[in-house]
């Protein structure tokens, strides 16, 4: 979207607008070309009103260079009463709530005379009753002759909106789907299923809970409820898969596991102990072991050797660290037998992560993970952006965790790696669990539990 | 380097009279005006020279060698304050408080020395401790400041450099500070147990706080390169998000960082205060090093060995910089402009491959970001 924005350039094809090839060197050119844009992060100056945050990029003067705001202000008034925005053109954009700032967004784009508008994961941000009022708008400026472009992944605005629907995945076209399709045939597409992923694994032998999850809601710093009242529990030697459509709640959940959340309320406790309210530090102490979803940002130094990374969690004490002082030896030994061990492709252990592949990169993630003694795994997002050979490793690896008796919770977007692993699938939407079921659930059921429908109502 | 040195050439030459009034005359006698760009820059770099390494005008190793010693006076508060800017560097911290850091310790080290009275040695080591105490309190305030309520420390360390400039200011119209019978808002002398004393006897200024610079930059290097605290500090400098997920308390070693960062600043106040200036000393007595200290320890990489041979060349531009204006009448200010310069052609590698169009070496792949395509 940000290459039809300007913001970006294409490398190869060409944007049409209204059959005439466009060529956008920055968002000046798509402005003028008649193509506006809503971000999903605003693009707006806080400190300045309304009108000025309008007139942006395009300040009209009067003689003298001095602003001619009064007319800036008067197309803000004359905009917000043609679709009944009622924004107030003086009024400081950080004292609106998210809602009107989105209108102040819409307001500036359409003051440009936007032909096309590109809406980028506007719902995002706001409460329901927003997300209509922003339906109705959409509706309204189509009705006034405007495209629009709506990005988002929460299907029931799709349905509520849409007149045509592309599916995108991994920057690709999916497909074209119908507004009127179900809900779970848009979640299909959504997940994918075109690589038929199969895991070498035997039957699951569970033993007794080890992780017990009660009631667990997780409180966002806008104090957005983003993890609901959520209980499970997951057993010593099965594999617990937490499926849903990305951004229903999973990644706050798995730091809430962690300890990486700060406002979480209910119960955790593994093997008996609590673990809400204790630092990350006496988390991974207990004995968790944890793949975050974003590896570069949250798993790895980038500037930092391979070795360095494979003792990243373990830099307090045995065995990389004696009286204080680095085992230099020791871990250079540790490393070159992860490295044989999880098949990290490089020349030499001092290399810097930074420098590998994404597939060696979760390989250094997942060596240093499981050289501790788990008596939990979580691995969210562990195939995210690997190539095929890295994903069947990653899978064989976690199995085999599994196999050992190591309880197991896999978060995962892809639909197909949720039924390759999971023993049991817990599916999340809109930070709830609708509903946890056995492995071999169809995936069309899993579909539409991942659109919020219960499995009971799924099976009736 | 050498390009810095060229340009520096040039501007000495221009703004040496002989050298203007050569020119006056230069197309009848060329040779004249190149005659005089040759002396004065030439002379300029012999005295920068002869002021920083060795004079071998002075007869005699012992009188010859004398400017080194100056140089490496001049070096060891630079690199103490030096080693703390770049240990807060690593940490992703950027500690301008040097200044109020320095003045606090020197302030606190000073009171110790000129006001109590105790054994040779142990005077000065504690002394020399409670300067690195005061420094480190100072400097652990801002980390403090950060991990509690998330405000940056720059602006904190600005702030802290007021205060402690004002505070001391104030003791030192005090009788705290004031030399008694003394209108000057300056200290007493320090007792000569609480002094660094010379290692080469009284002719030298070199003391034997220069030896505690060698000391501090070995246990920076120990504490950065071997030690877990060292781990956690590069891994939160490098990435504080992979830190805190793998069980660091980023927060913690924000404040701890603060702390051994000002600690080592302190210990280039208490150089200047137990070392450099043993007659009491004022306001001024940071001369400026907690900002010189973060070019330093730019110019060192923030490596420990890198910031201790940045800052014998700052003391050395520091020593010779004054026989350079003695000598060749050089304006101070061009002195200055000659050591900017070679420090941002060192410091900034971008700036020198752009003008020589070098490839960049080891060109390494884009940080891959999972940024999903839309």
């Amino acid at each position: 979207m940000n290459v039809l924005y300007g913001l970006y350039q294409a490398d190869e094809g060409a944007i049409l607008l209204d059959g005439v090839e466009q060529h956008f060197a920055g968002p000046g050119d798509a402005m003028r070309a008649g193509i506006g844009m809503v971000h999903q992060h605003f693009m707006l100056i806080p400190v300045f009103t309304v009108a000025e945050n309008v007139m942006l990029g395009h300040e009209e003067t009067k003689a003298g260079g001095r602003l001619d705001i009064g007319a800036a202000r008067a197309r803000v008034r004359e905009i917000s009463d043609r679709f009944g925005f009622s924004v107030d053109p003086d009024a400081l954009v950080e004292d609106l709530p998210v809602g009107v700032q989105q209108r102040v967004e819409i307001i500036k784009a359409l003051s440009r005379d936007a032909k096309v508008l590109v809406f980028d994961e506007p719902t995002a941000v706001l409460t329901p009753q927003e997300t209509d009022e922003l339906i109705a708008i959409m509706r309204q400026l189509k009705e006034a002759g405007t495209s629009i472009v709506f990005i988002t992944h929460k299907l029931r605005e799709v349905r509520a909106v849409a007149d045509r629907v592309t599916v995108i995945r991994l920057g690709k076209v999916v497909g074209e789907a119908d507004p009127r399709s179900t809900n779970a045939e848009l979640a299909a597409m959504m997940v994918g299923r075109a690589v038929d992923l199969t895991v070498d694994k035997g039957p699951a032998n569970p033993g007794g809970p080890a992780l017990v999850v009660q009631g667990v809601s997780v409180l966002d710093p806008g104090g957005q409820k983003v993890v609901n009242n959520v209980s499970f529990e997951v057993r010593r030697g099965e594999i617990l898969a937490i499926a849903g459509v990305q951004g229903n709640g999973q990644t706050e959940l798995t730091e809430a596991l962690l300890g990486l959340q700060p406002r979480v309320t209910g119960q955790i406790t593994l093997d008996g102990k609590p673990l809400v309210g204790l630092p990350v530090r006496k988390v991974l102490d207990a004995g968790v072991g944890f793949i975050p979803e974003d590896r570069t940002e949250d798993g790895l130094v980038a500037e930092f050797t391979i070795a360095e990374n494979l003792m990243l969690d373990r830099s307090t004490g045995a065995p990389f660290v004696k009286a204080g002082t680095l085992q230099l030896n020791y871990l250079q030994e540790f490393a070159e037998q992860k490295r044989v061990e999880f098949d990290i492709r490089t020349q030499t252990v001092q290399t810097h992560v930074g420098r590998l592949s994404g597939g060696n990169q979760q390989k250094v993630v997942l060596a240093r993970e499981l050289s501790r003694d788990l008596r939990l795994f979580v691995a969210a997002q562990p195939t995210r952006g690997l190539d095929v050979g890295s994903i069947e490793f990653v899978h064989t690896r976690i199995v085999e965790s599994r196999d050992a008796g190591i309880p197991v919770i896999v978060v995962s977007t892809e639909l197909d790696e949720v039924v390759a692993l999971a023993d049991r699938i817990a599916v999340m939407y809109r930070g709830a669990i609708v509903g946890i079921v056995p492995g071999d659930t169809p995936r069309d059921v899993l579909g539409l539990m991942m659109a919020g429908e219960k499995p009971e109502e799924v099976a009736a | 380097m050498l390009l810095s040195i060229i340009a520096g050439g040039i501007l000495i030459a221009v703004t040496d009279e002989r050298v203007q009034a050569a020119a006056g005359y230069f197309f009848s006698r060329p040779l004249d005006t190149l005659n005089a760009i040759g002396q004065s820059v030439g002379g300029a770099y012999s005295a920068l020279f002869q002021g920083a390494i060795y004079n071998f005008r002075r007869p005699g190793f012992a009188a010859g060698i004398r400017p080194l010693t100056e140089t490496l006076t001049f070096a060891t508060p630079l690199i103490a304050a030096g080693l703390g800017v770049a240990l807060a560097f690593r940490v992703g911290l950027f500690n301008i408080g040097g200044r109020g850091q320095m003045l606090l310790a020197a302030a606190a080290a000073g009171w110790v020395g000129f006001s109590l009275d105790l054994p040779p040695v142990v005077h000065l080591l504690f002394a020399v401790l409670v300067g690195i105490v005061f420094g480190g309190l100072w400097g652990g305030l801002a980390g403090l400041l950060k991990a509690r309520t998330g405000a940056h420390e720059v602006i904190t360390t600005i702030m802290l450099n007021y205060i402690a400039y004002y505070l001391v200011s104030f003791l030192l119209r005090t009788p705290v500070l004031q030399a008694p019978g003394s209108n000057n808002p300056k200290t007493p002398a320090m007792k000569p147990n609480a002094t660094y004393p010379d290692l080469f006897g009284p002719g030298y200024n070199l003391h034997a706080g220069f030896l505690f610079a060698i000391v501090a930059t070995i246990i920076v290097w120990y504490l950065l390169n071997r030690s877990n605290l060292g781990f956690q500090f590069r891994a939160v400098g490098e990435n504080p998000n992979a830190a805190r997920v793998a069980g660091i308390n980023v927060k913690s070693v924000y404040v701890w960082a603060m702390v051994i960062s000002g600690g080592l600043v302190g210990l280039a106040g208490t150089a200047q205060a137990l070392g450099t200036i043993k007659t009491g000393f004022g306001s001024g007595i940071d001369a400026g090093i907690g900002f010189d200290a973060i070019t330093v320890a730019l110019l060192g990489r923030s490596r420990p060995w890198g910031v201790f041979a940045a800052g014998l060349l700052f003391g050395a531009f520091k020593a010779g910089g004054f026989s350079m204006q003695a000598a060749e009448g050089v304006p101070v200010d061009i002195v200055l402009v000659v050591q900017s310069l070679i420090v941002l052609f060192i410091a900034a590698p971008p700036l020198v491959r752009t003008i020589f169009r070098l490839p960049t070496p080891g060109s390494r792949a884009p940080r891959r970001r999972e940024a999903v395509a839309k």
